[in-house]
């Protein structure tokens, strides 16, 4: 199973928090302690732990200690400015998560064009539907790229056909809004996407 | 802030969407807290609207905010409605938002139980695909309950989408509602040769889930997934059956053996890596499943140890990762392979990556021999100085401990150099596990007798530099240290060179700044170093120092007697008053010192960690009894609901070693002297003083090492190790030498004899001497202990409700809860399940005081068996093995003693049930559910004691019980891993209708031409009265494609297709899916039907366009559609009281039948009639049997089944007498085919 499944950058900012499991108990003293709290620990914990390796160590690590500790094991891949972690327990196949998390940014690159993190601050829902598509409640749904790509795309449609969220006025006046926004390089895509992945062959 | 206001005057639309949102937060990096907050309070607004697409704009700003870590469950309620929205869009924010910040405690979850249940029935196959996505994420014990059956439904959904989906959820299902299992499992077992190879890949994910958790229940899907294996050529699903493989092995050593050939293929022939990793870490556990004895058992080791070296040396660090992880585990087992690789492995010690160097450090844990470990420690000890990380230096300290202390310091063959490794150890800052280090001071000290002299010493040099440890740190772990250092000194202070010291350096006023239970142990100490050293000096003729000493306790202890610790403030006193007392004493001359260490005399034993949980009950002491007379239950307890699983809980707490006889205890007694007598590390226990350690045995077998000049002792910058190693390479070189000579003596006395075989070739490991003869003393258990280890598992695991046998047939009352106001999908799943249908509970409602007794002696048997089987547990190994080879199940014999508490009754199944359970089971249209469903209990409703009051079988059963304790009895003597079987199938009373039912399918032939096959059945609705829902199996018979299939029936007056709103009264119905060549699929139309007193036959046609690569045909197939009038029954269960309430009530009609000629037992007769003609067994006595059903109108259907030789007569009661005719009928015709 997959525990959960974080995106944060390199500075440690969430873009992506999808928990299977729920956590909500502070691992020290018993008291309770808000499941919103208990994620974010989570995520500064997991980034303390990911963010100090260096890019040419192995992509395996134990979990910490808000997470399960030993018995869940943390598999990542850095790209570019983005760490994808997936938290798992021992039923997953490590290579095969590493290769779940390639398939997966593979598939963001398709369905954004060229995938860069701005794509995933300002779209986290479409991200969550894409990946809604790819893992279902902590289990592999679906692994081949194209089936994913073809019923995001058909959902999109579908929105698309009920007038999106969104109407167009208010487009027009974040277009406005949209004056001073910050330089940020749109050149951060996903460059080194062909990383060498022990090739988990076609499925 | 005019924008603002701005905003508020003019309209919703310049609402923030996500994206402004984003942007806005991003440009208020200063002040994000307060721009958020006002966010919020604009979302709350938006929530206020009527406005859908308002709210929904909302509720996906909130999922954004609750990412940021902001609490959004206030907006919970809001989050459901827009879950409830019609639109797509909506919708899919709501559930996305819902599966973000929902969880089980969310009260607003009960509320969104209807339009869950909507929305997985919805027309547009993605709102379903939203709504099992969501459910997934915040699934809750109701809503699994209540949803179980749509969901179990949308497992034969016409797209793979939303069967692939259906089936995940399945698993998060079974886990909030374990009694979904079992019903639930037949068709999730079907979904495993799915033709959409997604879904197939799901129902892998779930089996192996639920497998790894409780494997044993699904070794018998062992076969199917070995064909899978074989078959399949994706390697995700690959990975699952080959990991799941590595669970089951370990149950069933056959299967193991059968595996190594297609995993060692595998091995060779695939590219992929992650799979030959699994195939690897397979083979390891088939290898270690197997004790030995496999031909060529080590050429497979020898592979995987191979491949693994080529992992480990593969320059990606994965690849060495999990190539160590796997070395590991063929270490447990083999690790004599494993340590031909020493060199690779001590090279990953000093990899850059710290995951790596943590694995090989596991390793090492296997590697270390008497002749290497100095070694390796040295090497790890310089690790340790240089590592920079406190998390690294940590494991390194915590595995040098590990390594030097397994298996009873087995390897340590200087435990001097072990103590000076330790106080080295000491020396690292800021490590948490200075408690560690304590414990093994202590345990060394304690255990190892000889040790103690330097041990004291060591000890004495730490307390007098402990401002070295402390450092400026206060809270340093360290410091743990200086518990077991002063009390080591204060036990043991007659091996103390210079008592005195000792004391001031445990008196100083730094010690005050230790933590407070360091200081109580001081303080304690200093009175033993006290005692011991008024002792040595009243032997002196010169009192004065003496009483110097206990001036200088009277001065130092006020320091602790302020201490703000109580332990430390009440120790301090008490002894400072003893002090003052024995001053007293002193000044008068008296002597004292015999008396104040009388104080402190006798030996401190080591006792096991688990002695105290060992402690037998002694005889006599029941402690479930109650002590005063329990407190009257009421009756309504009886009607309790079945909660098998949480009112067992309490069971598991029960002591287990209550009955020990007399004659066991004396026996265990003996063997406990005779292992002890052969114990060379036992001591036996002697009359303690103190003084007894001077003589401690084996003094002189001491070859002594000259410590007088090289070892530091005095240095107070404490020992070095390593001189210790090269200290022993000299002790050793010595010893060789020596015996060398001897040997040579020897080969010079006896020329003659095959001397040369003794010609000291390499050292081998028995050949190390250790330096000293160490008493290992054993830790101490309470007298009668058995050697037990149970397993503390978790009672909160929710997989452990998951621990159901799968393979027993369904019972009656395992059906999914039906609430669906739907016409389809409920009548096929209770039909389904209504196949095993006679099981009704047959307990008695009131239990009397007797059987209560009785059900008591039950489980005190029980007990004694768990208790013999535990005994025989060294012989079962084998004993199962040749019960496995001789009969043919696939199933574990022996069930865990938890499965068996928590079922009361032991439910083992027997090699010969399980063989006809997997008999039957082949056949697809009667899962195993008919095959056995004749016997009336099922252990479950053993378990619950809801049936009714007066039970004419009553007698029979405890008679049938009394047998059955004879015929155990005699079976536990001979072979004991049957009789739980044997036990079972007796109390079902069919020992000799253990025959299998033959296969059996009401579906029936409805129309067939040369391209396509109809087959259908026909099944009441029992929510709507007027409802009947025919399934129609299509399966294309031809090479082409079928589509647009439509389905049209010719109404007749009294009964109608329903048709969807809109169209015609003589329209078709689309089949919603299309055929490949070679396919079938399911589809279910529903009928309207007035009266259902009489049969009646409807004409229909099918069309379809058939379609091959050039040419598309139209074709049209006429069947008829017979609507019997069993097809208006539903199965239902009564209990014998309602029953002849019914039967009294005289509203029936009545009629009779004779079957002539009936050739079948008297199992198959009723398992037919249940399940053609959708009957229940209400009771059954010899050849006698009562039976119920209930039409989809309510008319009650009674038949009493009598058979006497090949003569079936059925006497039949109903309140409608033309139906009844009809059923008669139908029945007739039914058993005149066969």
């Amino acid at each position: 199973m997959i525990k959960a499944i974080l995106i944060f950058n390199n500075h440690g900012k969430p873009r992506l928090i999808r928990f299977y499991q729920y956590f909500h108990q502070a691992a020290q003293d018993t008291s309770y302690c808000k499941a919103e709290d208990m994620q974010q620990q989570i995520i500064r914990e997991t980034f303390h732990l990911v963010s100090k390796r260096d890019d040419n160590v192995c992509n395996f690590l134990e979990g910490g200690s808000l997470i399960g500790g030993s018995d869940y094991k943390l598999i990542y891949r850095h790209y570019a400015t983005l760490y994808f972690v997936f938290c798992v327990d021992s039923s997953e196949s490590e290579l095969g998560i590493l290769d779940l998390i390639q398939v997966f940014v593979e598939t963001l690159d398709k369905c954004f064009e060229n995938v860069c993190e701005l794509d995933l601050i300002f779209h986290m829902d479409k991200v969550h539907y894409i990946l809604q598509e790819v893992v279902m409640g902590g289990m592999v749904l679906e692994t081949n790229m194209n089936e994913i790509v073809a019923q995001v795309e058909v959902q999109n449609r579908m929105e698309k056909s009920e007038g999106g969220l969104s109407a167009a006025p208010a487009r027009a006046v974040s277009a406005v809004k949209n004056m001073n926004l910050p330089e940020i390089p749109r050149n951060i895509n996903i460059g080194d996407i062909n990383i060498k992945v022990p090739s988990l062959s076609p499925f | 802030m005019a924008l603002k206001i701005v905003k508020g005057s003019i309209d919703r639309m310049f609402d923030k969407n996500l994206q402004d949102l984003v942007r806005g937060i991003r440009n208020h990096k200063e002040d994000e807290a307060k721009y958020i907050s006002t966010c919020i309070d604009e979302i709350k607004q938006e929530l206020k609207q009527d406005n859908i697409a308002v709210k929904a704009n909302a509720v996906c700003k909130l999922t954004y905010l609750q990412m940021l870590g902001y609490d959004v469950s206030w907006a919970a309620f809001n989050i459901v409605e827009v879950m409830s929205s019609s639109k797509f869009t909506y919708k899919r924010i709501g559930y996305l938002a819902a599966s973000q910040c929902f969880h089980e405690n969310t009260d607003v979850i009960m509320l969104t139980t209807n339009q869950i249940r909507k929305d997985l029935s919805s027309p547009n196959q993605y709102d379903t695909g939203v709504a099992l996505t969501g459910l997934s994420c915040f699934v809750t014990p109701d809503l699994a309950r209540d949803l179980a059956n749509d969901i179990m439904t949308l497992m034969s959904h016409t797209k793979p989408y939303i069967r692939k989906k259906a089936v995940l959820i399945m698993y998060k299902v079974f886990l909030k509602y374990p009694e979904s299992l079992r019903p639930a499992f037949p068709r999730l077992k079907e979904k495993l040769e799915d033709p959409d190879p997604g879904v197939q890949s799901a129902a892998v994910n779930v089996i192996c889930e639920l497998a790894r958790r409780n494997p044993k229940n699904y070794l018998s899907l062992a076969p199917l997934f070995f064909k899978l294996m074989t078959s399949s050529t994706n390697n995700w699903v690959l990975i699952k059956i080959i990991k799941l493989f590595g669970a089951l092995t370990p149950l069933e050593p056959r299967l193991g053996k059968k595996l190594i050939e297609p995993l060692t293929n595998l091995i060779h022939s695939t590219s992929a890596m992650s799979l030959l990793y699994e195939c690897v870490n397979t083979v390891i556990a088939v290898l270690i499943s197997l004790s030995s004895g496999m031909p060529n058992h080590s050429a497979s080791i020898q592979l995987c140890v191979q491949k693994l070296r080529i992992l480990i040396e593969d320059s990606d660090q994965n690849l060495k990762y999990l190539g160590l992880l796997a070395m590991s585990k063929i270490l447990k087992t083999h690790p004599k392979s494993v340590q031909s690789h020493k060199d690779l492995i001590l090279q990953c010690l000093d990899d850059k990556d710290e995951s790596i160097r943590l694995r090989a450090l596991d390793l090492l844990y296997g590697m270390v021999s008497k002749k290497n470990l100095m070694e390796i420690v040295k090497k790890l000890m310089i690790h340790v100085d240089k590592a920079e990380g406190t998390t690294y230096r940590d494991e390194l300290l915590t595995k040098i401990i590990d390594i030097c202390s397994q298996s009873n310091y087995q390897y340590i063959t200087n435990f001097e150099w072990y103590i000076s490794i330790l106080v080295e150890l000491t020396r690292l800052e800021g490590t948490r596990h200075g408690h560690l280090i304590a414990s093994q001071m202590l345990d060394v000290a304690i255990r190892v007798k000889a040790i103690r002299v330097f041990a004291v010493a060591q000890m004495a040099t730490l307390l007098d530099n402990a401002h070295l440890l402390t450092g400026n740190m206060q809270r340093n772990g360290i410091c743990e240290v200086l518990y077991a250092a002063a009390w080591i000194c204060g036990e043991f202070s007659e091996h103390l060179e210079n008592p005195v010291q000792t004391l001031e350096a445990m008196l100083r006023p730094k010690v005050a700044t230790l933590p407070g239970h360091i200081q109580a142990v001081y303080v304690q100490n200093a009175a033993k170093l006290f005692a011991t050293i008024l002792k040595n000096q009243e032997g002196n003729t010169d009192s004065t120092a003496a009483q110097e000493t206990s001036q200088m306790m009277i001065d130092r202890l006020p320091l602790f007697v302020q201490s703000a610790n109580l332990e430390v403030q009440e120790r301090a006193s008490c002894i400072l008053q003893l002090v003052k007392y024995i001053q007293k004493l002193q000044q008068k001359d008296v002597e004292v010192a015999e008396e104040v260490s009388a104080l402190f005399a006798g030996e401190l034993n080591p006792v096991a960690p688990k002695a105290q949980k060992k402690v037998p009950v002694p005889e006599g002491l029941d402690l479930d009894a109650w002590i005063n007379e329990p407190p009257s239950e009421s009756e309504s307890e009886d009607e309790q609901p079945k909660a098998i699983f949480t009112k067992e809980e309490p069971k598991h707490s029960r002591p287990r070693h209550t009955e020990v006889d007399e004659k066991e205890l004396a026996r265990r007694r003996e063997a406990r002297k005779q292992e002890q007598a052969n114990n060379p590390f036992y001591i036996k226990a002697s009359p303690s003083s103190q003084k007894v350690y001077q003589e401690a045995p084996g003094v002189e077998h001491i070859p002594v090492v000259q410590i007088d000049l090289s070892v530091p002792l005095k240095v107070p910058g404490l020992p070095m190790s390593d001189q210790y190693v090269k200290l022993e390479e000299e002790r050793r070189q010595k010893e060789r030498a020596e015996k060398k000579k001897k040997e040579k003596k020897k080969r010079k006395e006896k020329r003659s004899g095959r001397g040369k075989k003794h010609d000291s070739g390499p050292e081998s490991e028995e050949d190390i001497t250790p330096a000293h003869v160490v008493d290992i003393v054993t830790e101490e258990m309470p007298e009668n202990a058995l050697p037990s280890d149970d397993d503390d598992k978790d009672p909160n695991d929710p997989h452990k409700a998951l621990d159901i046998d799968l393979d027993k047939p369904l019972a009656d009352s395992e059906k999914l809860p039906v609430r669906s106001h739907r016409a389809a999908g409920a009548p096929k799943s209770s039909a389904e399940d209504g196949e095993a249908e006679n099981a009704t509970p047959q307990e008695p409602k009131k239990k009397s005081s007797k059987e209560k007794r009785d059900k008591k002696k039950d489980k005190e048997r029980d007990r004694k068996r768990s208790k013999e089987e535990k005994k025989k547990k060294k012989h079962k190994h084998e004993e199962k093995e040749e019960d496995l080879l001789g009969g043919q199940a696939e199933e574990p014999v022996v069930q865990s003693e938890e499965m068996k508490e928590v079922e009361a009754q032991p439910t083992s199944t027997s090699a010969e049930e399980a063989a006809t359970v997997a008999e039957a089971a082949p056949a697809p249209e009667a899962p195993a559910g008919t095959a056995a469903d004749s016997e009336p209990e099922e252990p479950k409703d053993t378990e619950t004691e809801e049936s009714s009051s007066k039970h004419k079988k009553k007698k029979q059963k405890k008679e049938k019980e009394e047998k059955e304790k004879k015929k155990k009895k005699k079976h536990h003597h001979h072979h004991h891993h049957s009789d739980g079987g044997g036990e079972e199938s007796v109390q079902n009373g069919t020992v000799e209708e253990e025959e299998p039912l033959p296969p059996m399918s009401n579906y029936c032939l409805l129309a067939e031409n040369s391209y396509i096959k109809m087959v259908c059945d026909i099944q009441g609705n029992l929510q709507d009265g007027s409802q009947v829902v025919v399934s129609v199996i299509f399966e294309n018979k031809s090479d082409s494609f079928l589509k647009s299939m439509e389905f049209n029936v010719l109404d007749s007056l009294n009964s109608k297709l329903q048709r969807p709103e809109g169209s015609g009264p003589h329209d078709g119905l689309t089949v919603p899916f299309q055929l490949p060549p070679g396919v079938s699929n399911e589809a279910r139309f529903v009928f309207t039907v007035q009266s259902i007193v009489m049969p009646q036959k409807l004409k229909g046609t099918l069309t379809f366009i058939v379609k091959n690569e050039d040419s598309s045909t139209h074709e049209k197939l006429d069947f008829k559609l017979h609507f019997t009038c069993t097809s208006y029954l539903i199965t239902t269960p009564c209990y014998s009281d309602a029953f002849a309430k019914l039967l009294e009530s005289g509203d029936l009609k009545s009629s009779s039948v004779r079957l002539e000629g009936v050739n079948m037992p008297f199992h198959h007769l009723l398992a037919r009639i249940c399940f053609h003609h959708h009957f229940s067994v209400v009771e059954r006595i010899d050849s006698c049997a009562s039976m119920y059903s209930r039409s989809i109108q309510g008319h009650h259907v009674c038949l009493l089944v009598k058979t006497s030789g090949q003569t079936v007569s059925i006497d039949a009661k109903c309140d409608e007498p033309t139906l009844l005719g009809n059923v008669l009928d139908e029945i007739k015709q039914t058993f005149s085919q066969c």
